[in-house]
């Protein structure tokens, strides 16, 4: 379908196209454009109909009743129109998209619709396609000169400012209305290619429903990865905006001890709610942190942790871990202990993968077991990550059972959260 | 245990939502505010208290539309403006908001320049320096702990409520005014009521406030704590109000009316507190002015690239959003730098800048009713009709008082 010429697209911009002059085949003026639709289930970007009419009447004039699109006019094949009352399989492009916020996949940033461009093509009759949205100086000063100046003076001027547009495929437009985004065929699964911490800061950009949007819409794991990154006050206003067992689901994915964080700033009712529908295992492990006050040890740490009998040599551990890669991604060391359960030595990863398998995997570890009390306070927690150049730093309970581990992530988060929080 | 832990979560629960409105309050008493209701009971005594209550109820009013739109929607006022009204209704309530915004900017500078130069601090020393500081804390990302410096130091009104009492003013006077509307059509007189509306529900409060909300997550779930908060931090706001003008009546205009016209006679109103009313009053009118001049900014650069679309906040960097930071720093240099033109009149200039809070203040609030009412943002949390019948009463009233204030001040006098 793409033309395959090499010429500029001839492009016209939806500030010029509303206003524009609707001809008859023997030349009668029928009105003036006032909006344009998109049926997305018949073509992704062409646009399906041209509205007019005065007041609050609209007709509609269908793309194949076009013969040509110029400046001075969109010149048609008939005259039978229809009347129209809306569509909510139409994607308005003033109404849905000007002013709007949209998500920019590649430039990976919340931008807001100044102006849209649409392309000519020409496939036996002219038909117009969305082409980009622009976000920049040029539409904006399009928007505003639009019916003041000539457009042609217009285009002269507007050469001369930042153009700054995105194309139409990495546009997403978040639609709250999870009917009508199936409907308009909108899907958010581009999303899912961001990187968690980028998406958490596009999420803070949105309004409260257009949130609610993205992770009703996000596959389960990826929302939990993507929550943990947002800020905490948005954080738990997105978890009382989602459906409870939804909520459920997405914590069920987090991490234990970020998923108690973010209950932790929740309402009695709300948290025993959502706690409730949570599966009984990792619900019991959040209810637990939940008990710990947040900057103790026992409230900075993670209930996931790993840990072997001290008897065992390095190959046992080193083909057990295999079976637990997804722990790898944070956890750095692994614990050992004794039969009653107490700590008795830490041992680096990097000092497995170099030692022979047979060796006794305790005389790898640190010379010092360097541990924490749950109840230290969260100070007492960074002094000893600083003394020791700690990455990781096991809590345990009064007799010496280890409870969870702290690792540089939660202290460097505690840390800025402090900042944040301007001590 | 259970118990500490369930107190202490309330206690955290509470502060954390007693931020927004408090502060919008606390930061409305600016210097415009001292001066403008000083100059109120300078002039024309117990008189003008009669407005205090209709004051507050729209502030009232205002406050909790906005904290209500914020709450529901998420989204700031400007980026609804946008929305709603589109590009070229939202550059011109940005250009307003600018404009008048700037004049408050400047009358902040000039607050610091007057309370300095009580201490004698000349203003090519305090007004620059100060600049720098306002503009330091933000780009260094320490304003979060110094706002809570300001917050403390907002204790200072209290000296009015001491002064006023030693004062020993007409407190029969003044509760019969505070409820005994009285209208003089002289342009003095007028322009004070439109300056005690415009210091009083100033155009920035409803964007800063709105903002604020957003950026805590407060969601229509917390609003009913949220309403308390606000409408408590506008009750306070207008108790401040009440024991400057009752201080200023009671300690300068009982002893000969006039308009103030430097920093050194609204420091009259704590003459009784003893020999230290001047330094009292010029660390009260300093830290008032410098907070302001920290907020008033940053709000604004916010509130303008926000509705433009422009990247803003100072979660990110200069590079990342140099529209933010340039007009933020903008408005610093050319705010403070008014001031140093030679000859500035500082109090007239502070008083003039009140006046166009409460010229603005009728179209900001059209723009939040429509907005408010809008069942498709608002679902269930729009006005009722007692509601929407009392604020648009609001509005013409404001409106009628702007055109008769334009008409007394274009007409000429016969």
């Amino acid at each position: 379908m793409e033309s395959t010429r090499t010429e500029p697209p001839r492009l016209v911009y939806l500030t010029e196209l509303t206003g524009m002059r609707l001809i008859g085949p023997r030349g009668a003026r029928i009105g003036r454009v006032r909006e344009v639709a998109v049926f997305p289930r018949d073509h992704p970007r062409r646009v399906s109909r041209f509205l007019f009419g005065p007041g609050r009447t609209r007709f509609s004039v269908r793309w194949d009743q076009v013969l040509s699109i110029r400046q001075n006019g969109i010149r048609l094949s008939g005259e039978s129109f229809t009347p129209y009352y809306g569509d909510d399989y139409h994607l308005l492009l003033t109404k849905d998209l000007l002013d709007q916020q949209i998500i920019d996949v590649n430039g990976r940033k919340v931008v807001r619709v100044n102006d849209i461009a649409l392309r000519v093509v020409r496939n036996g009759a002219a038909q117009l396609w969305v082409h980009e949205v622009g976000v920049g100086l040029q539409g904006a000063f399009r928007r505003l000169t639009e019916g003041l100046l000539p457009n042609a003076a217009i285009r002269a001027i507007q050469g001369r400012l930042p153009r700054n547009s995105i194309p139409w495929e990495a546009c997403n437009i978040v639609e709250p209305d999870p009917q009508r985004r199936l409907r308009l065929l909108i899907s958010l699964d581009r999303l899912s290619g961001l990187h968690p911490a980028d998406l958490a800061d596009i999420v803070e950009e949105l309004g409260s429903e257009e949130r609610e949007a993205v992770f009703e819409s996000l596959a389960e794991e990826f929302a939990a990865e993507t929550l943990e990154e947002v800020r905490p006050a948005v954080r738990s206003a997105i978890l009382r905006s989602l459906d409870r067992g939804r909520a459920a689901d997405i914590l069920e994915e987090m991490d234990p001890a970020e998923a108690a964080a973010v209950l932790a700033n929740l309402g009695e009712r709300e948290r025993a709610g959502i706690v409730g529908d949570m599966e009984s295992e990792p619900a019991g492990e959040v209810e637990e942190l939940l008990e710990y006050e947040k900057d103790t040890a026992a409230g900075m740490m993670g209930a996931r942790f790993l840990a072997r009998p001290s008897s065992a040599t390095c190959g046992e551990i080193v083909r057990w871990l295999r079976g637990r890669d997804s722990l790898l991604k944070r956890l750095t060391h692994v614990f050992l202990l004794d039969a009653g359960g107490r700590l008795k030595a830490t041992v680096p990863f990097g000092r497995l993968l170099v030692a022979v398998p047979d060796e006794a995997a305790i005389s790898l570890a640190y010379r010092e077991t360097v541990r924490v009390g749950l109840e230290a306070d969260s100070g007492e927690v960074v002094e000893l990550f600083d003394k020791y150049n700690l990455h990781t730093l096991p809590v345990v309970d009064g007799d010496g059972r280890l409870q969870g581990a702290i690792t540089a992530d939660d202290v460097i988060a505690a840390l800025s959260h402090e900042t944040e929080r301007g001590l | 245990m259970p118990l500490v832990r369930g107190l202490k979560g309330r206690l955290t629960a509470f502060l954390a939502v007693l931020g927004p409105g408090f502060i919008t309050a606390m930061v409305d008493n600016d210097a415009g505010g001292i001066f403008t209701y000083s100059e109120a009971g300078a002039r024309w005594g117990y008189l003008p208290l009669w407005t205090l209550l209709p004051i507050t109820l729209l502030l009232i009013v205002n406050q909790e539309m906005c904290a209500r739109m914020g709450a529901v929607t998420g989204k700031g006022l400007s980026d609804l403006i946008r929305e709603e009204f589109g590009l070229r209704m939202t550059v011109i309530v940005m250009g307003l908001v600018l404009a008048v915004n700037f004049a408050n900017i400047a009358a902040n500078f000039a607050g610091i320049a007057g309370a300095m130069e009580l201490l004698p601090v000349s203003r090519h020393v305090s007004v620059p320096l100060g600049a720098l500081l306002v503009w330091g804390l933000v780009i260094k990302g320490t304003y979060q702990s110094v706002e809570k410096v300001f917050l403390v130091a907002s204790a200072f009104y209290v000296a009015y409520v001491v002064s006023a009492i030693l004062v020993g003013p007409d407190w029969g006077a003044a509760l019969s005014s505070s409820v005994r509307p009285v209208l003089i059509p002289e342009l003095p007189y007028l322009a004070v009521l439109v300056g005690l509306v415009g210091t009083s529900v100033a155009p920035w409060m409803q964007f800063y406030l709105q903002a604020a909300i957003v950026e805590k997550g407060i969601d229509s779930t917390q609003y009913r704590a949220t309403r308390v908060e606000v409408i408590s931090g506008c009750v306070v706001m207008a108790l401040v109000a009440f024991f400057i003008i009752v201080a200023c009546a009671g300690a300068i205009w009982e002893h000969g009316p006039r308009p103030i016209e430097s920093a050194a006679e609204a420091a009259e109103a704590l003459r009784p507190l003893g020999g230290s009313a001047y330094a009292l009053f010029a660390g009260g009118l300093l830290c008032a002015s410098l907070f302001a001049a920290s907020i008033l900014p940053l709000s604004t650069a916010y509130t303008v690239c926000e509705g433009l679309g422009l990247e803003s906040g100072v979660d990110h960097d200069f590079d990342e959003a140099p529209s933010f930071y340039w007009l933020y720093t903008l408005l610093i240099v050319l705010g403070a730098g008014v001031v140093l033109v030679p000859g500035f009149p500082i109090v007239p200039m502070i008083l003039l800048s009140q006046v166009l809070n409460g010229l603005l203040l009728p179209v900001v609030m059209v723009i939040i009713l429509l907005l408010i009412n809008r069942r498709e943002l608002m679902h269930e949390w729009t006005n009722g009709p007692l509601y929407n019948a009392l604020a648009w009463i609001a509005v013409a009233v404001m409106a009628a008082l702007a055109v008769s204030l334009a008409a007394l001040t274009l007409l000429p006098r016969a």
